[in-house]
């Protein structure tokens, strides 16, 4: 397995962990989002998507565990890559001037960081249900089901939480816009013949998640989704 | 025209170096000039003040040999694309114009003096698998071995890599893929460097990587700032390679 932890550590190596975890993050995202915007299709569904998701018991924690080994992998490769790369330049230059790459592209640090401090804040938010949030999160429906649907639309009602939440899409879009186009050139994917559809991919995808994900809080916070409590 | 340079100027590889700001000498630059030639020119007025001269790389002035290496306004060879900085002319500039001129910057190309920078570590990779092994003999007959033109052709594109590291100047990472997947793109899509294909991918990025480059992240400033335009395209041939090469070979 000498070859193996050689091949993780390399340069390409690296990038293929970035890669290949980016890959399964963006189809938790879109399958996340997929799954949220049931919340327009009214209380009895969403509630019973969500009452659904808890039943699969310990295969809900296998998915959790395989999640939170991805983020933390794609986090941990993407800080060591961070360091190893301004180490890389210790003296700055006093001009720069890009030419190829994107605000995107030179920002993904710092929206991923960003990104952590907001998932840690959304997993208190609606998973744990701690902090100044509680009351909505131990609502239960009629069925004696969590009732997820007040929680999200009463969570929303709060201007400032609607507007971190829409804050964070947005970061979420622009990393990636970058990330998801990148991937395909990481993997080895290059071909003038896909080129366009790579190319593509970012910039559609980000904005899916962007329009998707968002939809929600500024419904609530324009009344067209209302509570039922 | 009439100019005012910023260089910097660093005594060894110890000094901790600084902006020199140059106008007096740089005054009544023709247009016809190459970069290169202005510096001549500040360099013999610095020389006739009894002032050390600008130490910078050149050796073929004609835009072949990749010696030429300064970033010219926080672009490596300066504004023009697909240019060394020796056919970069001065009429990309205008009177009264304000330039940077900073040395490539990388931990694994230290300041020598002044512009110059040692890349050595590029030769350390290209020991490393940027050559095929053959047995000595008689010419082969011609045409025994045939190759597609597609092929050939981007062999020679790739093999069109001067060596002279503007894409690990431009990357905002200071990676050096551009320049090592253009190697083995060159090597390792032709017949006769087929058969060390595995083991020249893996030496080679083993050599990029203890050399204290960065990585790479997909910015691709390297291909826009490479004077024989380089196709990133072979960055992602090298990903492959790599993949191909880890897993594959025994």
């Amino acid at each position: 397995m000498n070859w193996f932890g050689r091949y993780l550590k390399s340069s390409v190596g690296a990038k293929h962990v970035m890669a290949v975890t980016g890959l399964l993050l963006v189809g938790f995202v879109l399958q996340h989002m997929v799954g949220n915007l049931q919340v327009f299709a009214g209380q009895e569904a969403i509630n019973a998507y969500a009452a659904g998701l808890k039943k699969l018991g310990p295969l809900l924690w296998v998915a959790r565990i395989g999640l939170i080994v991805i983020f933390l992998v794609h986090i941990a490769s993407a800080l060591r890559l961070v360091s190893l790369n301004r180490a890389a330049r210790p003296v700055a230059y006093k001009m720069v001037k890009s030419e190829r790459s994107s605000f995107a592209s030179r920002a993904m640090a710092m929206s991923g960081l960003i990104l952590l401090a907001f998932l840690a804040f959304h997993l208190l938010h609606f998973t744990l249900g701690g902090g100044p949030l509680k009351t909505q999160f131990n609502l239960i429906d009629a069925y004696g089901r969590h009732d997820v649907y007040n929680m999200v639309v009463l969570g929303f009602q709060k201007p400032a939480v609607a507007i971190s939440y829409v804050v964070a899409m947005l970061l979420l879009c622009l990393h990636l816009s970058h990330g998801v186009t990148s991937l395909f050139q990481s993997l080895g994917l290059n071909h003038p013949k896909y080129n366009g559809i790579f190319n593509l991919a970012g910039p559609v995808i980000a904005t899916l998640v962007l329009v998707g994900n968002c939809s929600m809080p500024i419904a609530v916070l324009a009344g067209l989704v209302k509570a039922t409590v | 025209m009439n100019l005012t340079i910023y260089v910097w100027r660093q005594k060894d590889a110890k000094d901790a170096g600084g902006f020199e700001k140059y106008t007096d000498e740089c005054k009544g630059i023709s247009e016809h000039m190459s970069f290169l030639e202005m510096l001549d020119v500040v360099n013999d007025r610095l020389t006739e003040k009894g002032k050390m001269p600008i130490a910078f790389d050149s050796d073929c002035r004609e835009g072949i040999c990749g010696t030429c290496s300064m970033v010219i306004n926080g672009r490596p060879h300066g504004p023009w694309k697909a240019t060394t900085t020796c056919q970069l002319h001065m009429r990309a500039f205008k009177d009264g114009d304000v330039i940077y001129i900073e040395p490539w910057r990388s931990k694994a190309f230290p300041v020598i003096q002044d512009l110059i920078v040692d890349r050595k570590a590029f030769d350390t990779i290209i020991q490393a698998g940027g050559y095929i092994s053959t047995n000595c003999g008689s010419a082969p007959d011609a045409n025994s071995m045939l190759i597609g033109k597609e092929v050939s052709d981007s062999a020679m594109d790739a093999a069109a890599c001067i060596g002279c590291g503007a894409c690990v100047a431009a990357c905002p990472n200071s990676s050096a893929m551009l320049f090592t997947a253009a190697k083995l793109a060159h090597m390792n899509t032709l017949p006769q460097g087929k058969p060390e294909e595995a083991q020249r991918t893996l030496s080679m990025v083993g050599a990029m990587d203890s050399a204290g480059f960065g990585n790479c992240s997909n910015h691709l400033e390297c291909e826009a700032a490479c004077p024989k335009e380089i196709s990133g395209q072979v960055i992602a041939a090298m990903n492959r390679g790599y993949a191909k090469a880890s897993f594959g070979k025994r």
